[in-house]
């Protein structure tokens, strides 16, 4: 009884993370993507693709999501998302894997 | 000769059409092209060609490439929509036969264009490489590549730009700090005239309906650059100096657009970037003559186009509302939940309806001006821009 009631939430769990990273990717594509290109091959923002951020470390990335670039429109995200979120997207980023 | 695709499929309307006399079938049906228009597809490479009397989807093209951003213009006969892609595609598609007539890969990332005031040519602007190119309308053959080189050598990317009377076109260098005049006089070499230090990375620019004033979006300053192009040897002067009196301003999560500003009699409607404001501008004096708190930080902000009313959407998170502002007491006086991730709105022609995408309810709802009712809510993938035949025939469209 204990074990199966485990087993869901366990199942669940799954379930949530699953659904936050297909958000995280939407809003990569999306909402990253109005400034640096839906494909994130670049328009006013420089690209983002796995290359292009090939020569920075992870936690670069996910600093620069958090803070942004003060003096150009890199906007920090701080405000809209949390620390293990900006990782996730770091993460994602620097894979190449944004789908 | 008839496509597939073509709208004599494609239009149940017309199949209730008078038999005709004896003779060739035309290869189009006859229709006028005056209520068409163009919604973009952004995620899927696609493009809906609709109408607005009966306020339906008429058919898809597909195979545009990468449509974020994407703009376009429209031929002088209504016929051919110019559509801008993010890959560097332009792609000239017959509105009436629902194909693709011409397309090409012109550039690495290209983000809008215009048309020239006689129709013969397509200028579209860059940000890879930077620079503008500009092509034979009906062929699509480059006919001037003009590259934005500011200050020391520094490529730049290119924006705002916009078509003037006398085969010219303007826009903005973003990364420079400058804006250039490009005339292309028939039979001569093209020619440029250079603006230099006009202010910190311009983002966006347009120009009034007479085609005289030039206004650019600065990001890096508070203030606005402008420019009086009817008056010789051209200046750029600041404008709006201040506007956001030192206080620091918001994050931006998404650049406002001056495409479809809001003018109205002698006044625009700017968005402020990084605040929760519309800033009106009046044309005369160049000097602020009023603000609007807004719900949100404002992207586009559309004049109906008598001027009664000008309406907003907002960036990112806030991008679920639109409101509307009254021109002569610059108060909200609606506000309307069209669906998730508003991205643009567009009149009709004289203004008795408006048709807003929202990206994330995959739908373009289209309102009734007057009454704000919801008159028809059309199917659409990821709707981003939204362009109908009448710009044709506007200066800066
Ligand atoms: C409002 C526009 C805008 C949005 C939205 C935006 N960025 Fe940026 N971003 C920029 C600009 C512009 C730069 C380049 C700054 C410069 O000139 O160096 C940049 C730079 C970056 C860089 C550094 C790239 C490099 O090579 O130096 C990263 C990483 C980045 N953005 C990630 C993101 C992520 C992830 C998102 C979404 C969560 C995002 N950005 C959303 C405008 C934007």
């Amino acid at each position: 009884m204990l074990a199966s009631l485990l087993l869901t939430s366990a199942a669940s769990q799954a379930a949530r993370a699953d659904v936050d990273r297909a958000r995280l990717a939407d809003l990569v594509r999306q909402d990253c993507g109005s400034c640096h290109g839906l494909t994130l091959k670049g328009g006013l923002g420089r690209p983002l693709t796995a290359e292009a951020l090939a020569h920075f470390p992870v936690e670069t990335v996910r600093d620069i999501i958090l803070d942004g670039l003060p003096g150009t429109p890199m906007p920090p995200w701080r405000p809209l998302l949390s620390v293990e979120e900006a990782s996730a997207i770091a993460d994602m980023l620097k894979r190449g894997d944004t789908k | 000769m008839i496509d597939r695709r073509s709208l004599i499929a494609a239009l149940p309307l017309l199949g209730a059409a008078p038999a005709r006399a004896a003779g060739p079938a035309p290869c189009v049906a006859t229709r006028g092209t005056g209520d068409l228009g163009v919604v973009i597809e952004r995620a899927t490479g696609s493009i809906l060609i609709v109408e607005t009397t009966g306020r339906s989807v008429l058919a898809r093209v597909e195979g545009l490439g990468d449509l974020s951003h994407a703009s376009l213009c429209v031929s002088r006969d209504e016929r051919y929509a110019y559509v801008f892609g993010r890959d560097g595609g332009l792609t000239k598609v017959d509105l009436l036969e629902a194909r693709i007539d011409k397309r090409i890969v012109q550039g690495g990332n290209s983000i809008g264009g215009a048309i020239s005031d006689d129709g013969a040519l397509v200028a579209v602007s860059n940000y890879e490489p930077g620079g503008v190119r500009v092509f034979d309308a009906q062929t699509l053959a480059l006919v001037a590549d003009v590259p934005a080189v500011g200050p020391g050598g520094l490529p730049s990317k290119t924006v705002g730009l916009v078509d003037i009377p006398g085969r010219a076109f303007v826009y903005a260098l973003y990364d420079a700090g400058e804006i250039w005049r490009l005339e292309l006089p028939k039979g001569r070499e093209p020619r440029v005239t250079r603006l230099a230090g006009v202010g910190k990375l311009p983002y966006d620019a347009n120009v009034t309906a007479d085609g005289r004033h030039y206004f650019a979006g600065l990001f890096g300053e508070d203030g606005v650059a402008h420019v009086d192009l009817w008056k010789e040897p051209l200046a750029a002067a600041r404008v709006l100096e201040g506007y956001g009196k030192g206080e620091a301003p918001l994050p931006v999560y998404k650049m406002p657009h001056y495409e479809g500003w809001g003018s109205t009699q002698n006044r625009l409607f700017l968005p402020a970037i990084g605040r929760d404001e519309l800033i009106v501008i009046d044309l005369d004096t160049l000097k602020e003559a009023g603000r609007v708190k807004t719900w949100g930080q404002p992207v586009f902000a559309v004049a109906r186009p008598d001027g009664r009313h000008v309406w907003v959407n907002y960036a990112h998170p806030k991008n679920g509302v639109v409101e509307v502002v009254d021109a002569l007491s610059l108060e909200i006086v609606r506000r309307i939940e069209p669906g998730p991730a508003v991205l643009h709105l567009e009149f009709t022609p004289r203004g008795h309806e408006v048709w807003v995408s929202a990206r994330d309810a995959d739908a373009v709802v289209v309102y009734d001006t007057r009454t704000f009712a919801e008159v028809a809510r059309l199917p659409a993938r990821k709707p981003s821009g939204i362009f109908f035949t009448a710009r044709a025939h506007m200066i800066g469209k």
